[in-house]
């Protein structure tokens, strides 16, 4: 901005206006900074000073049955008649979105509840849609059919991941996810006979519909509705996890690895199921992607895919299903919705970043543990959630 | 002049016998555990040397040294996070078998019914007072993924029991009116108060506690000597406890190990400990004879 070199003519060209912009801009933007921080240290001390719980807008949405009834009545309308008035690309955008839903709630698993740092996450949603496109190449077998093999192959891998990295921990274990993502796209980006190299794969087939040829926009919006029934299988099924018996085994190896063990939880197994189920929701999400856009090349499946996943995670809030399905629609709608503003989209996604860690580094919405109510002091606890 | 319990008129000696008959029964019954010449060498330096103990049903026994002695080693060693050099570490679960249980990981020790606490309080800081509680009800319950997508009445039945039991256990430390606040939000004799909960819903029949009284004030201490008789009395547990407060430690134990550089230096009820010269000469040095 205030330097220009032209290589062309050998010139450099200070602007020195410029200058003085950018100093006063930066000026004034710290003054802000320090501002907002003042402002959220006062705020935490209020928190501590008094004794009450103060419980945040989000957990009162979730709580108060007035509040939240009307919500989820006026989303289900919203999302029911969304494909009837909007356009074929608002709903392939949606649909995207609603595959990052799923991932991003795969990955929640591994990085929000076990607390394992997992870079390569994009590796199981490789193996999901090579499952579907190699399955159908060879055997011609259809999407249905392939759906549970891919979320099996996701599994499969997930433990094969999971053997080698059991005693590793933070900084060694994202290391080691890393490299295992990029092992997987290079044997797809070199291993010709078998993948078909960068070129890819063509033609691979949408999801039937009880054998009816649909037209490109039907079809569209059957794959909408058919992420949504499984966005919210995949709600449904991680929230379960989360309050159940393996969901606490898992906060617990988080929280602390060595008590974890002490209080009688297997840590091996605990660690393998958690890399399992997240990568399971990869593996089926890697074959919906494969059907939904018709051709797969190992260039969708880069180290920056699991990093975005991974910040839909981070952003959301890590452990917190609204958090993580917030986060998603926010990373991958809102690039879509200002493509004016498309040159800058990497440096306010890396603003964002660095503004969330520093005044909310919970995330969106903050994972909000259950609470369980018991009638006076009697032994008799009668769990409501 | 009497000889077992017969005085040479002939007559039996009331006390006596009562005595022997109290000594068969003790003969009788196994410790529940035992170790033999327990050795741990960490590379050149041994911090366990042959070290032997022994604990009988519903004692409580405390290990005491000074810093260093190697206390903590122990426990490690026979709660399975380290692995001993040599020796032998033996269990008898009230109506079970002996067994051995070196080498065994962590959570396999606690399954077969021995629980801790740690020095430094590890609780899980973000998760409820009664989640904490819950995770020690792990190891005694079944319910798997498959358990947990489907929440059957298998399942719910379960649940329902960990809470129960779990919230019994809360209640059994004086914590009911802290059951759904973070565990890292507690003030700190409420913590270790936490930490004996979970250690007790593992449903253990030996609990180590290690130094339960650290940084707790007198009358937190007090409460704790409370918590800890009123636990040995109802549930009927057996504790090992490695603690520095002596008044504590006299008060509350029945026997007493003392270590000193990783070996056994003495042994015997608070009594025989306050006046071993061996004891004395460890924590004070020589000069009490000078």
């Amino acid at each position: 901005m205030v330097i220009r070199v032209n290589p062309i003519e050998k010139i450099i060209q200070w602007r020195w206006d410029n200058l003085i912009m950018v100093g006063v801009g930066s000026f004034i933007l710290s003054f802000v900074w320090r501002y907002l921080l003042e402002r959220k240290e006062l705020g935490t001390n209020k928190d501590t000073d008094s004794s009450e719980i103060s419980v945040s807008w989000s957990q009162k949405l979730f709580e108060d049955r007035r509040l939240y009834i009307p919500t989820l009545a006026g989303l289900a309308v919203f999302v029911v008649l969304f494909p009837f008035v909007f356009s074929v690309y608002q709903i392939s955008i949606m649909t995207t979105a609603l595959i990052y839903v799923v991932l991003g709630l795969g990955l929640n698993i591994v990085v929000g509840l076990a607390g394992l740092l997992d870079l390569g996450y994009v590796a199981f949603y490789a193996v999901g849609a090579y499952a579907y496109a190699l399955l159908n190449y060879h055997f011609g077998l259809g999407f249905w059919a392939v759906l549970p093999v891919g979320a099996a192959l996701g599994a499969l891998f997930g433990i094969l991941l999971g053997f080698p990295v059991l005693r590793l921990r933070g900084d060694y274990l994202a290391i080691v996810t890393l490299g295992f993502g990029e092992i997987i796209r290079l044997i797809l980006e070199n291993w010709n006979e078998f993948s078909f190299g960068p070129s890819g794969i063509a033609n691979i087939p949408r999801p039937g519909f009880f054998g009816l040829e649909l037209s490109l926009e039907t079809a569209n919006i059957y794959m909408y509705f058919l992420m949504i029934a499984l966005a919210l299988f995949t709600i449904a099924v991680v929230n379960r996890l989360q309050n159940s018996r393996i969901g606490r085994a898992w906060i617990a190896l988080r929280e602390d690895e060595i008590a974890c063990q002490a209080m009688g939880i297997d840590k091996t197994r605990t660690k393998l199921t958690a890399f399992a189920l997240g990568a399971t929701w990869a593996g089926m999400m890697g074959v919906i992607f494969a059907a939904k856009t018709t051709f797969i090349n190992p260039a969708s499946f880069t180290f920056l895919e699991s990093a975005m996943i991974l910040s839909i995670v981070v952003l959301g809030g890590m452990g917190s299903i609204t958090g993580v399905i917030l986060g998603a629609l926010l990373l991958i709608l809102l690039p879509e919705y200002l493509r004016a503003f498309s040159d800058y989209r990497m440096i306010l996604f890396g603003a964002a970043m660095v503004v969330m860690m520093v005044f909310r580094p919970q995330g969106i919405i903050s994972n909000v543990r259950r609470r369980y109510q018991f009638k006076g002091s009697s032994q008799s606890g009668d769990a409501q959630p | 002049m009497s000889v077992g319990g017969i005085n040479l008129k002939g007559h039996l000696n009331p006390e006596m016998l009562s005595r022997r008959q109290e000594l068969t029964i003790i003969d009788d019954m196994k410790p529940i555990l035992e170790v033999k010449k327990l050795t741990m060498d960490f590379g050149g330096l041994r911090a366990l040397d042959h070290l032997d103990l022994d604990i009988n049903k519903g004692e409580i026994i405390a290990l005491i040294g000074p810093n260093g002695a190697g206390k903590t080693t122990f426990f490690n060693c026979i709660t399975g996070m380290y692995i001993p050099t040599r020796g032998d570490i033996l269990i008898s679960p009230p109506g079970k078998q002996t067994q051995r249980i070196n080498g065994l990981k962590p959570n396999k020790i606690t399954e077969k019914g021995m629980a801790r606490t740690f020095q430094n309080i590890r609780l899980f800081p973000t998760m409820t007072v009664l989640e904490n509680v819950m995770v020690g009800r792990h190891c005694r319950a079944r319910a798997g993924i498959i358990g947990a997508i489907f929440k059957g009445p298998s399942t719910r039945l379960e649940e329902q029991n960990i809470v129960d039991i779990s919230y019994h256990m809360i209640e059994r430390v004086g914590l009911s009116s802290f059951v759904n606040e973070q565990a890292k939000n507690l003030p700190y004799g409420a913590q270790r108060r936490l930490e004996i909960a979970r250690a007790m819903a593992t449903d253990p029949f030996l609990i180590l506690l290690d130094e339960p009284a650290a940084g707790m004030n007198p009358l937190e201490t007090r409460e704790l000597v409370e918590l800890i008789t009123s636990i040995r009395e109802t549930e009927g547990f057996t504790i090992l406890l490695i603690e520095h407060d002596m008044k504590l430690v006299m008060s509350l134990s029945d026997r007493i190990f003392v270590m000193d550089y990783g070996r056994k230096i003495a042994q015997g009820t608070p009594e025989e400990i306050r006046n071993n010269p061996q004891v004395i000469k460890a924590y004070l040095g020589d000069e009490i004879y000078a």
